[in-house]
């Protein structure tokens, strides 16, 4: 490693590296973010290997380090009080929001940035007033709504609910990405003949596919993390995603707490969420940088 | 007869290409009708709600604007957005601290900056919820490393209840949050630094400025828009906090700890009281467009002067 940090790099121009702030020197530098780097790594990594002490080891005073004994404990304790059933909750709304948000956002996008329709503005406007009023304040009658129509304790209900949260993000997204795109491109297969569904599936949706990856991101992270809603729209333990049951768990039948199974189902709640970002994070830092994200 | 007939049905737009153009509207219908069903039409039965004594239990009647009065006279509402404030001056002002720091060290190609980014921003993609189980875990006095940690260095003493006192548990929650969120800001304010351009820099060391000097006049001014941005999404993201509070504190010690959310819900679905419920949604809903609305006009203003 220490080779590797000495060769010269050639790709910066010598007048440009004068321009870097020199406030810190390389060894100060990567000291004191390398350890910080550290403290926002440390506690997740940790969270992972500790999931494999036993249940006792786990609830142990003073903590341990590592295991002593690598064990499975927690997680059979975990699929036998049944959560699996609230992991494949969690894994079917994400899926579900992932796709109806990125199908949804992509063809509307489209439809803003293509045509020009009556209402057009207004129904932009529309969708981005959902970034301007919080969800959390429409809370009371969203309730009594999806009540009425038989979505509460449903999980296509939520798949409804976190669609709505996703789209502003992914119709701006795909709006921008369309936009971007020459037009010709798509005058060119109007031109052969081809219909409006079959330019967009065929020939754009290839060219603004990472913007398709950003949406589906978002969602994904959306649904999968959402806990208010599902607290809320959710009220039987067979229905609850990941993170409300866990909040169940946490609470206990009888102040009973298992903390290793508690917190390796924290880990069950955090490690897609990390591998997904880690696999895909340019998409991630694109949507960032495209525009502004609801909180 | 092509004319005729457009004439009579639509006068504005004429023949193939205009009928291509309404096509447009089949595009955005699915969004759109979602939006209005789960978005627009709550907002508008929430305010319509906000006006009667409405249970969760079925009973109903119109009683004009007792919710409000209450609400006025409602002195845990007004603690509660008093605690909200305070807590979200307190993440406001740490987040972008923080991010600052973070995004001075991270905005330049340097070895090894990469992967710096990639830890800051890991925390951000869980969920606030799971990060609050974790938090749980390692702050607990028995099992938990932190009280560990602090015992061993000589720190403190015998138990450590973080969640005991005021102080100790939003000191937490606060730590919790930047630890979790400030990736974003990071990431937001280093995309706003990096579109500056380097010929200010270039032109500012030609006359013998300093670092520090330069970040005053030059990467302060040209990043207003940013922190505009950050500072509205951080606001209101904290405003509306919940999960962190729902999960450590659960409102404690002595409901010191509730942000509004938390009574919206309580009113709500704990104690069934929907209309009053709605009227909360209804106030915290206006508080924060005006807070949005005071600080695009600020963060216009600036940009204007």
């Amino acid at each position: 490693m220490s080779t590797t940090l000495t060769v010269p790099r050639e790709r910066v121009a010598a007048p440009r590296r004068t321009l870097r702030p020199q406030w810190l020197p390389a060894a100060a530098f990567y000291t004191v973010f390398g350890l910080l780097a550290l403290l926002f790594v440390a506690p997740l990594a940790w969270l992972v290997v500790s999931s494999f002490k036993s249940s006792a080891e786990f609830a142990q005073t003073p903590p341990t380090l590592l295991p002593t004994r690598f064990s499975l404990e927690n997680y059979q304790r975990l699929l036998d009080a049944g959560l699996w059933r609230n992991v494949v909750n969690s894994v079917g709304v994400t899926a579900g929001t992932v796709l109806a948000a990125t199908v949804l956002s992509v063809l509307a996008g489209y439809g803003f940035a293509r045509f020009r329709f009556r209402l057009r503005g207004l129904l932009f406007l529309v969708i981005l007033s959902t970034m301007m009023i919080p969800f959390q304040s429409i809370i009371p009658s969203l309730y009594l709504i999806l009540d009425e129509l038989g979505l509460t304790n449903s999980l296509l209900g939520l798949v409804l609910v976190y669609t709505v949260f996703a789209l502003p993000f992914g119709i701006f997204t795909m709006r921008a990405a369309f936009t971007a795109v020459p037009a010709a491109v798509e005058e060119a297969a109007i031109v052969d003949g081809a219909g409006s569904l079959s330019t967009l599936w065929r020939v754009l949706v290839p060219i603004v596919a990472p913007g398709v990856a950003t949406v589906a991101l978002y969602a994904f992270f959306t649904a999968w993390n959402e806990f208010l809603a599902a607290l809320i729209f959710t009220t039987r333990q067979e229905q609850y995603t990941l993170p409300v049951v866990l909040a169940n768990l946490q609470t206990g039948a009888g102040g009973t707490l298992n903390w290793g199974v508690l917190e390796t189902g924290a880990v069950f709640a955090a490690v897609p969420c990390i591998a997904i970002f880690l696999i895909l994070q340019r998409y991630y830092v694109a949507g960032l940088t495209g525009g502004a994200v609801k909180g | 007869m092509a004319l005729s007939l457009s004439a009579r049905t639509r006068p504005r737009r004429r023949g193939p290409q205009a009928r291509r153009q309404r096509l447009g509207l089949l595009f955005v219908l699915p969004a759109v009708a979602l939006v209005l069903g789960i978005f627009v039409v709550p907002v508008v039965v929430t305010a319509v709600m906000s006006f009667y004594d409405w249970s969760l239990l079925g009973q109903r009647r119109f009683i004009g604007l007792d919710n409000y009065r209450r609400l006025g006279e409602d002195t845990q509402f007004w603690q509660s957005l008093g605690f909200t404030t305070l807590y979200t001056v307190i993440v406001t002002a740490a987040l972008l601290v923080v991010g600052f720091g973070l995004a001075l060290a991270v905005r330049h190609r340097r070895r090894g900056v990469g992967v710096l980014r990639t830890a800051f921003v890991m925390p951000v993609v869980i969920g606030f919820a799971t990060a609050a189980y974790l938090t749980l875990w390692l702050l607990d006095d028995r099992i938990g490393i932190v009280p560990d940690l602090l015992r061993r260095a000589g720190l403190v003493e015998g138990s450590v209840s973080v969640f005991s006192t005021f102080p100790t548990a939003l000191a937490a929650v606060v730590v919790l949050v930047v630890w979790k969120t400030v990736g974003l800001t990071m990431l937001l304010l280093m995309t706003g630094m990096q579109a500056i351009s380097q010929d200010f820099y270039e032109a500012a060391q030609v006359d013998g400025a300093r670092p520090a000097r330069m970040f005053r006049s030059i990467t302060l001014p040209l990043l207003r828009p940013t922190i505009g941005l950050v500072l509205i999404l951080t606001v209101i993201g904290s405003y509306l906090a919940f999960d962190q509070f729902f999960i450590l504190t659960q409102g404690g010690p002595d409901n010191s700890t509730i942000p509004v959310v938390y009574l919206i819900y309580r009113a709500g679905f704990i104690d069934f009281d929907l209309g009053y419920s709605a009227a909360m949604s209804i106030g915290l809903m206006v508080i924060l467009l005006i807070l949005t609305a005071i600080q695009l006009l600020v963060v216009r203003n600036r940009e204007d002067s």
